[in-house]
């Protein structure tokens, strides 16, 4: 298990720095010289000197990356040209919105996920699982941008519940329950996606488990279905809804992307969507190294999370 | 008097199709639908179609008539001739990046199933690191630097970050095949690397290949949608079904019909790629693999 873990850390290390190469890279894909591009109007002399400090752009660009990730390792990810904020401090702020939203439709999507997979699986091919099942394949094929789009029109506006139009975040440490209210549709949107994709994973898993002799056996001695379904056959069949779960995460990053700028919750996504509007570019590579190292991480946990599941997997 | 008892009983077998092998109505309704789509987006312009970019201040933000079957935007442009003009950013994208994708992902995964051994360890291991990258966050970071942005560009992008999907997935589907009877025999009798990979090997991959490219590029539509209501995709006034959403959002209120159409369009579009690619799959019984 120890010996899994560290090869597994190692590649995830292994993995961050490549990913730190790319984002490092990102400034020389800009058309031109990268400190006029980046300086824009605020191109001065001190300003040009702090940007070389950073960015180390005067020296080779093998040794620019040194200059630039010693800083990153500081802490330092430079300051915004356009806003006067280190982009750290913007990142800092910005960054928790985003987890609430993806710890919150996380635990929906689950709610939803898992009883209804045991509902199907239980009776496969009955009407309830072929229903589910053309359900979920049609919302599958619905994309975020969409739904949100949709769900807007009809919740916020025709139906006008307070809290989730556009605009209407509220900070969690204002008022909670508010904040709540003004989640609820975020949430609920990057739910939908992980719904669909979970339950099916869920269910055919589920369904093959079910057919195994232990379970028979559990059957027999008089053990009640929903003892069987959430004690005996969860647990083996998880390891695939685990590992999609990780999978997951970066595209529920991106699609909260798109629900956070088209409701104005300013989270990263938000925040990078403004700034690629504004050329503001260290700010646009902060959160794109903080992003990509942050879904690496969580991958790295569910990994974790599967070979708890089932410990032969770290074995082999 | 057995041997033809055999036949016979063979011949049953073939002419039979059980009903889980049947392709089904609504599978070639999707095809139809997916034609007509094509045709459409190819044809445009000899279509007795409105030029998308016309803009007419007599009619803006109507809804669906008979001059305009899906009304008009809010600069008074008609909203049927955009959503045939946009699905071809779509279409474009989609096989686009698809074509680089497979073009390069598909020889590789093959090659290394094949071939196994050092070949097949390190290319393994290198699409694996690439494909560790959150592919979108990737690709939304290089647009937003690669800039001016252009259609191209953007199927660059994709296509090169679809490559390692395409080659574990092909790599999969060619190990399966690679180690049966037929292959050996093949082989021993002195069939040459590249009769076996294009006759032996590439038409029994091939299927799981054409389910995976529907799939495919139901997911890269869905992309171009999600960068283009970013606003990283093609700039307006060029129609998209992304673009014409996003311009959407500031008038929801007001026009609804703005944003449905597009987004109708898109969703069939996506379900009927989707559903031809998922029975393709189940009718030539392939199993997912760790996907």
């Amino acid at each position: 298990m120890a010996r899994y873990l560290a090869r597994r850390l190692a590649t995830l290390v292994g993995i961050v720095v490549v990913i730190s190469i790319g984002a490092f890279y990102l400034i020389h894909l800009l058309p031109g010289d990268p400190a006029t591009v980046i300086l824009g109007t605020g191109d001065s002399p001190q300003n040009r000197a702090r940007l070389y400090a950073q960015l180390g752009l005067n020296r080779p660009v093998i040794e620019q990356y040194f200059v630039w990730i010693k800083n990153v390792l500081r802490g330092n990810l430079g300051t915004s040209f356009i806003s006067q904020v280190p982009v750290w401090t913007t990142i800092r702020a910005a960054l928790p919105i985003d987890l609430e939203m993806i710890v919150l439709s996380q635990i929906l999507s689950f709610a939803v996920a898992v009883p209804l997979a045991m509902a199907s699986a239980k009776r496969p091919d009955s009407w309830f699982d072929r229903f589910l099942g053309a359900f979920s394949f049609t919302m599958l094929s619905i994309p975020a941008f969409i739904l949100v789009v949709v769900l807007v029109l009809v919740v916020a506006i025709k139906l006008a519940v307070p809290h989730t139009g556009v605009s209407s975040y509220v900070p969690l440490t204002q008022d909670w329950v508010t904040n709540l209210e003004s989640m609820a549709l975020p949430s609920i949107v990057l739910a939908i996606g992980s719904v669909t994709v979970y339950y099916r994973v869920l269910r055919s898993d589920l369904i093959a488990t079910l057919q195994q002799e232990y379970i028979t056996l559990a059957r027999s001695k008089g053990i009640s279905q929903r003892r069987i379904l959430w004690r005996h056959a969860l647990r083996p069949s998880s390891v695939a809804l685990l590992g999609t779960a990780g999978v997951n995460i970066g595209g529920l990053l991106a699609g909260g992307f798109i629900v956070q700028y088209l409701l104005d919750i300013p989270g990263l996504g938000y925040t990078l969507v403004n700034s690629i509007g504004l050329s503001d570019y260290l700010v646009v590579q902060g959160i794109v190294l903080v992003v990509s190292v942050g879904v690496i991480i969580i991958n790295f946990v569910f990994d974790f999370l599967i070979t708890l599941v089932d410990p032969r997997i770290a074995r082999e | 008097m057995s041997s033809s008892l055999e036949l016979s009983e063979l011949v049953e077998e073939v002419t039979e199709t059980p009903d889980g092998r049947r392709l089904g109505v609504l599978f070639w309704v999707c095809v139809g639908w997916l034609a007509l789509n094509l045709l459409a987006a190819v044809f445009a312009n000899v279509l007795p179609l409105e030029n998308p970019l016309t803009q007419n201040y007599n009619v803006v933000n109507a809804g669906p008539s008979l001059h305009h079957l899906f009304g008009t935007d809010d600069l008074g442009r008609d909203i049927f001739s955009r959503v045939v003009f946009g699905s071809r950013v779509s279409i474009e994208a989609g096989l686009g990046s698809m074509l680089i994708g497979f073009g390069v992902g598909a020889p590789l995964g093959m090659l290394a199933a094949y071939r196994r051994g050092r070949f097949d360890q390190i290319l393994t291991v290198v699409m694996y690191v690439v494909l560790a990258f959150p592919a979108i966050i990737a690709t939304i970071a290089i647009l937003s630097f690669w800039t001016p942005r252009t259609l191209l560009k953007i199927i660059v992008v994709i296509g090169v970050a679809a490559i390692p999907l395409v080659y574990r997935v092909i790599r999969t589907a060619t190990l399966a095949v690679a180690t049966q009877d037929f292959v050996v025999a093949a082989k021993v009798q002195g069939a040459s690397d590249t009769r076996i990979l294009v006759r032996e090997l590439l038409p029994n991959v091939a299927p799981i290949a054409v389910s995976f490219l529907l799939i495919g590029v139901a997911t890269v539509v869905t992309l171009e949608g999600s960068l283009a209501f970013l606003g990283l995709s093609v700039a307006p006034p060029t129609p998209s079904w992304g673009n014409m959403i996003n311009e959407s959002r500031t008038i929801l209120q007001l026009n609804p019909w703005l944003a449905l159409f597009p987004a109708a369009a898109m969703c069939l579009f996506l379900l009927a790629l989707n559903f031809i690619g998922d029975r393709l799959r189940t009718h030539f019984d392939v199993t997912e693999g760790k996907l």
